[in-house]
Parts: C-alpha cells; structure tokens; sequence
C-alpha cells in the first residue's frame, strides 16, 4: 500500500494541518508519499521531506497550480493518485474544495471528515453535526478521504529525509482564473491549532465589546473564536465561526463567553478537553457540555478572568 | 439564461437526532423533515438572479423519496418555475447524486448551477464538486457573493483565511455558503400558485445511471457523552479549578 498525501500550503508554509494528515496515512500503514503542488513550492516541499515517516515528496511546480485551483490540480491529483492506496487530504477549505473533484474523476465514493483509522479500508466519521458516528467502509480500489486535523495527533514536522521528485504534468482546464483574496489579519494562533480557544456569541452584544476577549485571550495564549449569532450579527468576521458550518477544534481549554450552545455550535468544539461556559441563563444548553460553568454576567466575569489568570 | 438548484429533504436542523438502539442508523420515523437549509440559500441565491433579469427561468431538482416533493413544492413557492425529481427509495451517495445531477444536466443545459455547500445530515460536503468534474465544468464552492457578467461568474468564496475571489466560464458550479443571502419565506399565495406548477418526476433508470456505490457504512453510534460537569460560583473558584483541577492553564 502506498498513500498519496495532498499537502496543505500557501506556496510558502507548510500548514501544520499537513502533520495531522500524515498521522491518520501512518495509522492506515504503508509507504508515504506527499503531494505539493502549487507555484514556487521549493521551501514548502523542502519541508516536506522532513516530515516523519514521509517517504518521497512529489513537487508539482507550476503557474497553473499557484492558487490551487480544483479545476488544474483535480486532474494532476487523478492523475498521480492512478496508482496509489489511499489519496488523503486534511479537510480545509483547500482540501474540501479539491478532493471531492478527484474522487469524480476517479469514479469512487469520498469518505469525508474522518474522526479515527479502524482498518485500512474503515473509517469513523461524525454525521448530523457530530450527533452520530459513522463508520464507513470502502472496496474502492483508490480511497479518497479527508481527515478532520483534530481527531490525529500530529506527526513530527523534523526527522524525515525524504527525496523531493519534480513532476512535470501540467494541468490547465482555462475554466477559472484566480481574482483575488482578502485575508483576515491576526496575531494570535491559528484558531484549529491554539491550545485554548477563547469564543464569544450573542451574549456579547457588539464587536467593539469582542476587546475583553482579545484582552483575555493575549493573557492566555489563546485564539479567538465566534458563534454564527456573533458572525451573522457583524461583529467579528467569518473566518473565525465555530460550528458545523465553520470551523472544527478541539483545544485543551475552550472557553465559551456569552453563547448558548446550539446543535450547530457544538458540533465544531465538542471534543475539546475542558469546556468553560460563562452565561448568564442558566438554562442555557452550553452548560450541559461544560466541564465548569460560571452563571454570571460576562460583561463582569470576563475582565475579573483577565485579572487573575 | 436557466439556473439548476439542487435541494435535499432532510432533518430539520432544529431536530436533536437519535441513534437507532441496532446501530444501523439514526431514528428519522415521525421526525421533522425540511429543505436543507444551504439548499434554502441556493433557491434564494437563483430567485434574486431572475429578480435581476439574469435569469430567465429557474428549475430546482431534487433526488430522493416521493416525499421530498414537499422540499420542491417549497421551492416552486419560493420562486422556482418547475421541479424535476428523481426518485430513489434508498440513500444514495453524493457520488450517485452527482451522477444523477450530471444527467439532468445534460437534458436541461443549464448556464449555472447552484448547490448547498453541505447537507446536515450526512455533512459530505462533496456533491457540488463531483458535478463540477463529471461536466467538466468550474466550480465556485462555498460561496458568500455570485457576481454573472457576460459570459462569466464572479464568486466570491468563503476560505479558511479569509475570502478569495475566481471567476468562472459559464456554465458553471456554485455551493452556496450561509452568508450568501437570507432566505425568504413562502407567502400563503404563492404556497397556493406553487401546487399548479409543473413537478416531472423521472427514475434513476430513466436517466441510465447506475447508482451503486463503492461505500458502505458499517454501523452508526452514539457519540461518547461527556461527563457531567460541575457549576462554580465565582470567578476566582473558577481559576483555581482550571489551574489547579483541569490543568489546563
């Protein structure tokens, strides 16, 4: 068995998503292999090779694959895939975006968002918003899955020595064409990484009130995250919703400020370690899933946490 | 120009599921079933391109049971001109879906095709894609703004960073993503017009795609419940517990 991992990168960082991704190859078993393809990948593929347990990297550089278009890198990945186990990739935006295209051009069913390896041909996967647990097996020849970063813990970025080979294969479809993107600027960790994730929703009635999050954030090392209510009411953008529909964590603290706790929201924080919730109803679902729960005014409760933390 | 939109019968997302005690799956008996509420955001995304003269005529397909023609009655109230359903009894894969959309496509030849980016039930997340491949055509997934000018689609897509901007040669593929619009709600009238308008109904046979899947789920379960946790009474209580209890700080 071979496997094909399709990094994670921004042509010039190797996104740590990558690490957790080569975890769930390693617990299938068998040969390696990583895919970076994208415009100027030279560092990113150098990185690459150093991931444990990685056994060749292959470099597809190229104008084409610059913003990873699905319409140029699907074929390439079909292509190179042909003879692989199992293609992987984590279940980004980029790898959602992608993969889906792969697997329809290669005729199988995807398994989406896998939480845990059984076997090399099972895997468990959430369902309903995390109310139930799947698992799926595949007689396709070539399994496509994602991998959900937070069910793997990730594999060492440094001890590999894996050769980089360049693949020349270019794919051009001339059906899209990159624009242009507007990235939300922020100096905290990356909200799927963090090790505590901050979150407020509704509760705290503005964007501007948001700065007693950031402020107890920076104290504690944390990200800063949002419900649907807080995002859909303007106060913070998108990029930093939690939920079903947003973004997946699982941190070792995730603090909830202000939000009830819908279906939706807990689908995409359930599974951290330790759950505060700090409301001031307290019928609020989010304390069925808190470790601890504070019923309290945030607008209070919050600067006195910033103070003695 | 036409516009296709895909809808899905599922369960409203309101619904606390539950698993089925022979773990073959979880209890949709007597639940509540609705549109899915990204398909919701697709139907309104294609109304508002006819409301602005870009489209001409808006067909919404749906692929499951007999009774997901509520979800297409609803769409037809909502604005849509006429309803296709394909129907299967069983639960089909994404894959299987896309290959039925990729037939109705063929037939309608529509100039853009509008998705959810998921559905809640299974949260694949694949269908809009897999079309996109099996046509050939470009896909805008997860979309927060649908722009069509000329011969082109400028979409504005919800990425993991930010946003990011493509355009597309149409025809072409868009999932919509929940900041796309805000989906409006069927006047009585129209629920009223909606039952006039015409609802095709075709078979998968029909259509000469095979719809066996290389998938098959094994058992579904509950997830593991966590324990129970504990209220505190102040903030300094609190601190302590995390620091010195949980560990976590």
């Amino acid at each position: 068995m071979t496997i094909l991992v399709i990094a994670e990168h921004d042509n010039k960082v190797l996104a740590p998503a990558t690490l957790n991704t080569v975890a769930a190859a390693a617990k299938i078993g068998g040969d390696i292999h990583v895919l970076v393809a994208g415009q100027d990948v030279g560092a990113v593929a150098d990185a690459a090779a150093k991931i444990a347990g990685v056994s060749k990297v292959l470099a597809a550089d190229n104008a084409a694959y610059a913003h990873q278009l699905p319409e140029n890198v699907a074929p390439l990945v079909a292509e190179l895939g042909a003879g692989y186990s199992h293609i992987l990739a984590a279940a980004t935006s980029n790898g959602k975006n992608i993969l889906p295209r792969v697997a329809a051009q290669l005729d199988v069913d995807q398994i989406s968002e896998i939480v845990s390896v059984e076997s090399a041909d099972t895997f468990k996967r959430p369902i309903y918003a995390g109310n139930a647990i799947a698992t799926v097996q595949s007689t396709a020849a070539i399994k496509v899955i994602t991998v959900r970063a937070t069910g793997f813990d990730p594999v060492a970025a440094e001890g590999g020595s894996a050769a980089v080979e360049a693949v020349a294969a270019a794919h051009d479809a001339g059906t899209s064409s990159f624009v242009g993107e507007e990235l939300a600027k922020s100096d905290r960790p990356e909200l799927t990484a963090a090790k505590i994730v901050v979150s407020g929703g509704r509760g705290m009635q503005n964007g501007d009130n948001f700065k007693h999050l950031y402020a107890l954030a920076d104290k504690l090392g944390a990200a800063v995250g949002a419900s649907r209510a807080a995002v859909d009411a303007g106060f913070v953008p998108n990029d930093m919703q939690v939920g079903q529909t947003g973004k997946i964590v699982a941190p070792q603290l995730y603090i909830a400020v202000g939000i009830s706790g819908a279906i939706q929201h807990l689908a995409g924080m359930k599974d951290s370690k330790v759950i505060v919730a700090i409301n001031k109803d307290e019928e609020a679902p989010i304390f069925q899933v808190a470790d601890y729960g504070l019923v309290a005014d945030l607008f209070e409760a919050v600067p006195e946490l910033e103070k003695l933390v | 120009m036409k516009v296709l939109v895909a809808v899905k019968r599922v369960v409203d997302y309101n619904v606390k599921v539950r698993v089925k005690a022979d773990n073959s799956g979880v209890d949709l008996a007597n639940v509540k079933m609705s549109m899915n509420p990204f398909c919701e955001i697709a139907v309104e995304e294609a109304v508002r391109l006819k409301e602005k003269g870009v489209a001409t005529e808006i067909v919404v397909v749906s692929i499951g049971p007999a009774t997901a023609q509520e979800q297409l009655r609803t769409a037809l109230a909502l604005g849509a001109d006429r309803a296709i359903l394909v129907e299967s009894a069983e639960e089909l894969t994404s894959l299987a879906v896309a290959k039925l959309l990729k037939a109705v496509v063929d037939k309608e030849q529509p100039q853009l095709v509008i998705l959810g980016k998921q559905a809640i039930d299974s949260d694949n997340n694949q269908t809009g894609q897999m079309l996109a491949a099996l046509t050939g055509y470009g896909q805008g997934t997860f979309a927060s703004k649908v722009e069509v000018s000329g011969d082109s689609v400028a979409v504005t897509r919800e990425i993991d960073g930010g946003a990011q901007t493509v355009s597309l040669k149409l025809p072409a593929i868009v999932t919509t993503d929940l900041r796309l619009n805000e989906p409006r709600y069927a006047s009585l009238p129209n629920i009223m017009k909606a039952k006039k308008k015409p609802l095709e109904m075709l078979t998968p046979d029909a259509l000469g795609v095979s719809t066996a899947s290389t998938n098959k789920t094994v058992k579904v379960e509950a997830p593991a419940a966590r324990s129970a946790g504990i209220k505190v009474k102040s903030v300094a209580e609190l601190v302590e517990k995390l620091k010195n209890e949980a560990k976590v700080i």
